[in-house]
């Protein structure tokens, strides 16, 4: 089966005037299949929303370096010029973002800001858009959507404005879904709801869909392919069920092991990784992951981990965890 | 080169104990912006010459000199010459050592004028911030009272009360424009403090009321009441100016000071219009020096609205 | 949205009386009372007396402030000590020059303020924008009336391009209908005089200008800045909506919040300017009337130019928090 997107070695650096470039995305490759769910996990700061932002071109033009490819369909959409990509946004390929209050306009109502990419998109116009902006409020599960287009974002709840902002991403049937972090802002209950939602949405339109997340949780629940990335390069990437039964890198194993579990014997501690993302070291010439991880060995300070595939799992570590560990 | 894990660590720890907290952060950001070290450089030069004014200027500022009065005619001011380097002002005195020794009388305007008004500013904003409740309703009620008359003409009908004017009332004018601006900002700071952790903490801790509001949280609410006080000097020299210009301003003919200058001047702006173009420079100059220190403090002091 | 005008226009009454009180107590502490300030030169201990019988200024404090308040009510601020004349009768002849200018000031200060400060926003940090910031700090930083009298040095007297001052040349035959030089002419259709009146209004207005376009500019960059760095921009922006679209509907909407309510506060800006431009161009307006007022301590003119300036302050604010509930839903709704 061939990929919808393509990205290869997609790098992102932010430039500086008189400092050094921060590299936050660091080849970074990956496919996604027609609607295939694809997970990128890792904590904040590890350029999983980069990547994501990259893809979209999202990222402003100025102090922003990026290389590598994304291709959709076979066109690169890294080359496209800028109105070529814009027919694209919003058709071919939406996002859903993080926190749906601030990423709603406040000043415009619900309805016209999903009516307005339908007719960017679709050339509807009129009475036509609106009753196609009510039924996506609906199959969204708003309630009372005829009424909700006057709505102003203020005036929803934030599990109906992270709906209304599912229901604008997915107005033009797009084949393939972005959704960075989209519950981290709601409430436990809401998020269940909202990742049941989008997971059935996907399945209903055919719809790829890449889940960003640091939530293992999110990801045991939604995503076929997972990718943990870790200081912009993926360290380890894995079918579901295997990475979940057989984590190999030290990072995915401790992400695994800092999750509480309910069939965990009383008394057993959880197991945070210790340190922080500031004390990663540079690619270059090391293992970023080494200061934090329980298994560094000599190398991990001193040479480059390179990417091994076998089997479908992809792992970028010296020393990994026992294969029939636990 | 490796560094390990632990020295690393050990760094990061080192820098927290250091005490490198969030002024010391603030003051590194200065350092590094342009627009903070050319407002400072101004205000420092400013501040150098007022204070070294009477070592600088070769007269005094009522001295007069016949040999240019006898040259001094109506439409026609004597121009620089030996011993002058910036001519004669419109009665024969030394107008390069009156444009120097301006700055110290301006300083003196600018600092007085805005000191008092954010004295004054700051009691009633504590007291308004520290007590809440009615107080609070009326101080700010009449603060807001005062807001709504435009600076100027709140100015103007103070220093208007005076029989005559002097250096007093146009101080007193000048200060009374701030009070309402310096008493708001601080109630709204310590309204933003009383909530705060520490203050919540230091209170259930039982530590007197006094202590907190003074101790806790007037310290760390007075960040943005300094910073409007460095632009406050700049608008303070202005309004000075502006009550001199209307024929409100220090009524002694002997006293050189920019705003004054640049008002008296205005007269003779077709027979001598470098005695204008000094002390407008020198205002301009001044004001622009607070306002981009002032400006770049802020910038500092709250990095969210940094751009 | 009645509701919430009721509620503004409610909130408003306090703060007049407030001001009201604090006309009063200013009057109340002129130099020999207000009586002798009232009367000036014509001061003597009779007479003094007499005034004081017939201001009520004999009465207890809180049956002054009464009647004070009655009188303000219904219009009655005493006569100018200069003229003699009823000080409302001057306002309103003066009234229309001012309008005039001010609006003319703040026309241009929108005008070219709004656009020149998006324009710095999206050049942020390149030449264009760094000149256009440094170019407002100083603009705040010059004396309105030195600026003025700098204007007309240039283009009035030496290069002669516009009139040095007054609102209407000598030998311009205008006809006189609403007050407004420029409108008159248009009105009656002589357009001679309605471009005589323009060329006059050129150089104040831009003077008085000057101050307001600044902290507009300032204003909507920092605003256009704070827009094109939020989520919902970045969202327009993943729905491929064209750049006018993203531009139109999404920055400038949100972004001009701020800069309607800037635009109220220049109005206080644009009072205190008009006293110094006027003085500067002759005008004949409200300002020229304040600094007769403050030369010759015309105190009822003064205390009557005093509660317009905060009246019309407030009012205009109120305008603009008005207009704002129009604009953004989160106050007119909540």
């Amino acid at each position: 089966m061939t990929a919808l997107l393509e990205v290869r070695d997609l790098q992102v650096a932010f430039t500086r005037r008189r400092e050094p470039d921060t590299v936050a995305v660091d080849g970074v490759s990956f496919d996604v299949a027609p609607g295939q769910v694809v997970g990128l996990v890792g904590e904040s700061g590890c350029g999983k929303s980069v990547t994501s932002l990259a893809i979209m071109r999202l990222l402003p033009a100025r102090g922003v370096r990026v290389s590598g490819s994304v291709r959709m369909d076979g066109t690169d959409l890294l080359t496209l010029s800028g109105s070529e990509m814009r027919a694209r946004r919003g058709r071919d390929l939406s996002m859903v973002f993080q926190d749906p209050l601030s990423s709603l306009n406040p000043v415009i109502p619900i309805g016209l800001q999903v009516t307005e990419v339908l007719r960017r998109h679709r050339g509807m116009a009129g009475d036509k858009a609106r009753q196609a902006a009510a039924e996506l409020l609906e199959r969204v599960g708003i309630p009372d959507p005829r009424r909700r287009l006057d709505s102003y974002p203020h005036q929803l709840s934030g599990g109906m404005r992270q709906r209304a902002l599912i229901a604008i991403a997915l107005a033009c049937q797009p084949r393939l879904l972005i959704a960075d972090e989209p519950t981290t802002a709601l409430d436990v209950t809401i998020q269940a709801q909202i990742l049941g939602l989008l997971s059935e949405l996907v399945r209903e339109t055919g719809a790829a869909l890449i889940m960003i997340t640091h939530d293992l949780g999110v990801v045991a629940g939604l995503c076929e392919a997972v990718n943990v990335l870790y200081g912009g390069r993926i360290v380890e990437r894995a079918q579901r069920h295997r990475l979940f039964a057989t984590p190999r890198h030290p990072y995915t194993h401790g992400l695994l092991r800092s999750i509480p579990r309910l069939d965990a014997p009383p008394g057993e501690e959880l197991e945070a990784i210790r340190g922080s993302v500031v004390d990663n070291l540079p690619w270059a010439h090391a293992c970023a992951f080494a200061p934090r991880c329980p298994r560094a060995i000599e190398t991990c300070t001193e040479v480059t981990p390179v990417a091994e595939t076998s089997g479908g799992r992809l792992l970028r570590c010296h020393n990994p965890v026992p294969a029939n560990a636990e | 080169m490796t560094v390990t894990w632990a020295q690393r660590r050990k760094a990061r720890l080192d820098d927290l104990s250091a005490g490198r907290s969030l002024t010391s952060e603030a003051f590194r950001r200065l350092r590094r912006e342009p627009a903070a070290i050319a407002g400072a450089v101004i205000v420092g030069l400013f501040v150098v010459v007022a204070a070294l004014a009477p070592l600088i200027a070769p007269h005094g500022a009522a001295e007069t000199f016949p040999q240019l009065q006898e040259n001094l005619r109506p439409g026609a001011i004597p121009g620089p010459q030996d011993g002058f380097p910036l001519g004669s002002d419109q009665l024969g005195r030394d107008f390069f050592s009156r444009v120097i020794l301006a700055a110290q009388q301006t300083l003196l305007v600018g600092v007085l004028a805005t000191l008092i008004g954010l004295v004054v500013g700051i009691v009633i904003g504590t007291v308004a911030g520290a007590f809440g409740g009615w107080v609070d309703t009326l101080l700010m009620r009449i603060t807001d009272v005062l807001l709504a008359i435009p600076s100027l003409l709140l100015a103007i009908s103070v220093a208007a009360l005076a029989a005559s004017p002097s250096q007093t009332t146009v101080i007193i004018a000048v200060a009374i424009v701030g009070v309402p601006i310096f008493a708001r900002l601080l109630r709204g700071s310590m309204l933003a403090q009383r909530e705060s952790d520490h203050v919540v903490a230091a209170t259930s801790l039982g530590v007197k009321r006094s202590a907190v509001v003074l101790r806790h949280m007037l310290p760390n609410a007075i960040g943005p009441v300094i910073v409007q006080a460095t632009l406050t000097l700049a608008t303070s020299i202005l309004d000075a100016a502006a009550l001199s210009f209307l024929g409100l301003g220090d009524a002694d003919p002997a006293r050189a000071e920019w705003g004054l200058m640049l008002a008296q001047a205005q007269t003779y702006l077709d027979v001598r219009p470098a005695l204008a173009f000094y002390p407008a420079a020198a205002i301009i100059v001044v004001a622009l020096g607070f306002t981009l220190l002032g400006e770049s403090l802020r910038e500092a002091i709250d990095p969210k609205g940094r751009r | 949205m009645l509701r919430f005008v009721l509620r503004r226009l409610v909130q408003v009454i306090p703060t007049l009386l407030l001001l009201s009180l604090l006309v009063f107590a200013w009057l109340r502490s002129l130099p020999g009372g207000p009586a002798s300030a009232f009367l000036g030169d014509r001061a003597t201990p009779q007479r003094i007396a007499e005034l004081n019988r017939i201001l009520g200024l004999d009465q207890p404090v809180l049956v002054q402030y009464w009647r004070f308040l009655v009188r303000v009510a219904s219009g009655d601020f005493g006569t100018s000590t200069i003229t003699g004349e009823p000080v409302l009768a001057e306002i309103g002849r003066a009234l229309p020059a001012t309008i005039e200018l001010s609006l003319a000031a703040l026309v241009i200060a929108v005008v070219l303020g709004i656009p020149l400060g998006y324009v710095a926003a999206q050049y942020r940090g390149r030449p264009l924008d760094v000149t256009t910031v440094i170019g407002t700090l100083i603009g705040v930083a010059v004396p309105v009336f030195f600026l003025g009298y700098l204007l007309k040095s240039v283009f009035a007297v030496q290069l002669g391009w516009f009139p040095p001052s007054g609102r209407q040349a000598v030998d311009v035959d205008a006809t006189n209908v609403t007050g407004f030089a420029v409108l008159d002419g248009f009105l009656t259709q002589e357009w001679d005089a309605s471009l005589d009146a323009l060329s006059h209004l050129v150089l104040p207005a831009v003077a008085l200008a000057t101050i307001p376009l600044a902290v507009i500019v300032r204003i909507t960059r920092a605003s256009v800045l704070d827009v094109l760095g939020s989520d919902f921009v970045r969202t327009a922006n993943s729905k491929g909506l064209s750049p006018s679209t993203v531009r139109g509907r999404h920055v400038l909407r949100n972004a001009l919040l701020p800069v309607s309510t800037t635009i109220g506060l220049q109005v206080g800006l644009l009072l205190a300017g008009a006293v110094l431009t006027e003085k500067v161009f002759v005008w004949g307006g409200i300002g020229t009337l304040l600094a007769g007022a403050i030369e010759q301590r015309d105190y009822p003119r003064l205390q009557a130019l005093l509660l317009l300036g905060a009246l019309v302050y407030v009012l205009v604010n109120l305008l603009v928090d008005l207009s704002y509930a129009i604009i953004d839903p989160r106050v007119r709704l909540s």
